[in-house]
């Protein structure tokens, strides 16, 4: 009996995978569409993004420091945050804005209600919603600078969705730049192609799963093809794929509704959340003020996991099930 | 200091029990009518004056009123304070009766009213209930000045309708104050409420653990749950 045995409580199944490699990985996967979003804008968008991620880093060490907390930069949740909501912003937005957006996202949303793990809402979101409700003007303001690569709509001026939310069609953009991205939007959302690489490396290691995403975007596709038969203009591939790619579903289905600490633990619940997230974005967009509605859906979802996760519990081992009658 | 006297009482009521802060009553307007200092201002006046009369009234009446319908009573006492206020603004300060609008008429069941009127108002004296419902009106009032205050400054740059901040001009090129526009909103309300609660709990535990033991118990006489020492927090077991 020389075998050491180490006797321990459960779980006794472990994973080598720990909450900074999956923030790492998290970050890999967004790369693809962060400089995408970089080449796409120019160097102001650069900008952008580190100041921001620069920004949430240094909020998460500044709470840490004066509540004498353990320091949590480590674990890389800032810089996902931080680079979430840098790809949430307009590329030519003055700099100061991401940077209170940050401080909101890190101290406000995450950090006061207890940190990773405890925040009821996406904290990338919440910011940009802020940030959103606060500098209308700025935050809409899709402009941008000289020598980019964007194509500017020449009709309109606007964002795909923004045009066809006020002049009912596209005008001069392809929906097949819509899916390479070279458009005007927010620095991460253009590109699907860079979205969808980011996806299949979350996919890959399995730090995501399919059923959100799926769920959601499925939802909306169906939600969006009852609305054009419904409204009467008929069945319009263009507007449909105009939908799925255009604004932030892409991002948002991807990579921000599936975020483990918003969204609900259980299978069916995943189910059920994607499909309340499908239909609010659907509302949102086709009957809302504004022509996007990723973000308020997501918020506002996630404020419904814990009732989704208590009604979809599932039943545990010898319980449930008819008692005998006798 | 001396229970019930006037100067106590107005004391308890702006600082040790400040009916915002402290009690956490009223959330209602504190909430909602907090959008600028002005309204601040003017709601917590309106509120002090009934505060004060309904006190008076209900504690010069509090023989003469059966405990059974206890509550009716004091609704009907404030109500018509109330309705006289009402008319009295709408007559005398049009603007601030327009800009409070639904919450006038609201403050007939705000909760600092019937919660002096039960807890204090029916068992004492109408002079130190008088300045009771003063102290706890001017608390309520210095409260959400200061919440009106730090909600304008930040969401429009102004205090009191003074632009203390220029604002920015993109259009012109003007480098200026770009207002956070969701301190307006009510969004921003509770922001800086609870940031200024947070803020003088800060301040009050720091006294508390400094000055007072939690063992000598409760010194403010209405159980721990009435008491701003949180730091004992009902360590004694008494009527709390």
């Amino acid at each position: 009996m020389n075998e050491m045995y180490n006797v321990s409580s459960n779980p006794h199944v472990r994973d080598k995978m720990s909450t900074n490699r999956l923030m790492q990985l998290v970050v890999i996967a967004l790369l693809p569409a962060t400089v995408f979003g970089i080449w796409n804008f120019g160097i102001h968008a650069l900008l952008v993004v580190v100041v921001t991620v620069a920004a949430s880093v240094f909020f998460e060490w500044l709470y840490d420091h004066f509540m004498h907390k353990s320091n949590t930069i480590t674990d890389f949740s800032a810089v996902v945050t931080g680079l979430l909501l840098a790809l949430n912003m307009p590329p030519e937005i003055p700099l100061w804005m991401p940077v209170l957006g940050s401080a909101f996202a890190i101290i406000v949303v995450k950090q006061l209600f207890g940190g990773l793990g405890q925040n009821f809402m996406n904290p990338a979101l919440a910011a940009r919603c802020f940030l959103l409700i606060s500098f209308a003007g700025s935050m809409t303001d899709f402009s941008v600078a000289k020598g980019a690569h964007a194509v500017v709509d020449s009709v309109s001026g606007a964002t795909p969705l923004a045009a066809m939310k006020e002049y009912g069609g596209l005008g001069d953009i392809h929906v097949s730049q819509m899916f390479i991205g070279n458009i005007q939007g927010t620095i991460g959302e253009t590109s699907v192609i860079a979205i969808l690489i980011g996806a299949v490396i979350l996919l890959a290691f399995k730090v995501i799963n399919l059923r959100i995403p799926l769920m959601y975007i499925g939802t909306f596709t169906v939600f969006v093809c009852i609305y054009m038969v419904a409204s009467g203009m008929g069945f319009d591939w263009n507007y449909l794929a105009a939908h799925l790619c255009g604004g932030g579903l892409m991002l948002g289905a991807w990579f921000m509704a599936t975020d483990y600490v918003t969204s609900p633990i259980t299978q069916k619940g995943q189910l059920v959340f994607g499909f309340v997230l499908g239909i609010l974005t659907a509302i949102f967009r086709l009957f809302g003020g504004s022509a996007e509605g990723v973000s308020y859906a997501i918020i506002i979802s996630n404020l419904l996991v814990p009732l989704i996760e208590k009604v979809t519990l599932p039943t545990a081992f010898g319980k449930g099930g008819k008692k005998n009658e006798k | 200091m001396k229970a019930d006297t006037p100067v106590e009482r107005l004391v308890n009521g702006i600082i040790k029990e400040n009916p915002t802060f402290v009690l956490v009553l009223g959330m209602c307007p504190t909430l909602a009518v907090t959008t600028s200092a002005i309204n601040g201002i003017g709601m917590g006046l309106t509120t002090t004056a009934i505060l004060a009369l309904s006190n008076l009234m209900i504690s010069m009446l509090r023989n003469f009123i059966p405990d059974k319908v206890r509550i009716p009573a004091y609704i009907v006492v404030v109500a018509s304070f109330v309705t006289i206020v009402q008319f009295l603004l709408e007559a005398y300060i049009p603007s601030l009766y327009a800009s409070l609008g639904i919450y006038i008429p609201l403050i007939v069941v705000n909760c600092i009213i019937l919660g002096r009127a039960e807890a204090y108002a029916s068992k004492h004296k109408p002079v130190a209930s008088l300045f009771d419902g003063i102290g706890m009106g001017l608390g309520f009032t210095l409260s959400i000045t200061c919440i009106g205050a730090i909600r304008e400054l930040i969401g429009a740059g102004q205090i009191f309708g003074f632009q203390l901040l220029p604002l920015a001009d993109a259009a012109n090129g003007v480098a200026g104050y770009e207002p956070i526009t969701i301190f307006v909103l009510a969004p921003g309300a509770f922001f800086v409420l609870s940031a200024l609660a947070a803020i003088q709990n800060k301040f009050k535990l720091g006294a508390a653990k400094r000055h007072i033991d939690p063992s000598e118990g409760c010194r403010c006489g209405e159980g721990c749950s009435a008491c701003g020492n949180t730091a004992c927090s009902g360590k004694k077991g008494d009527k709390a």
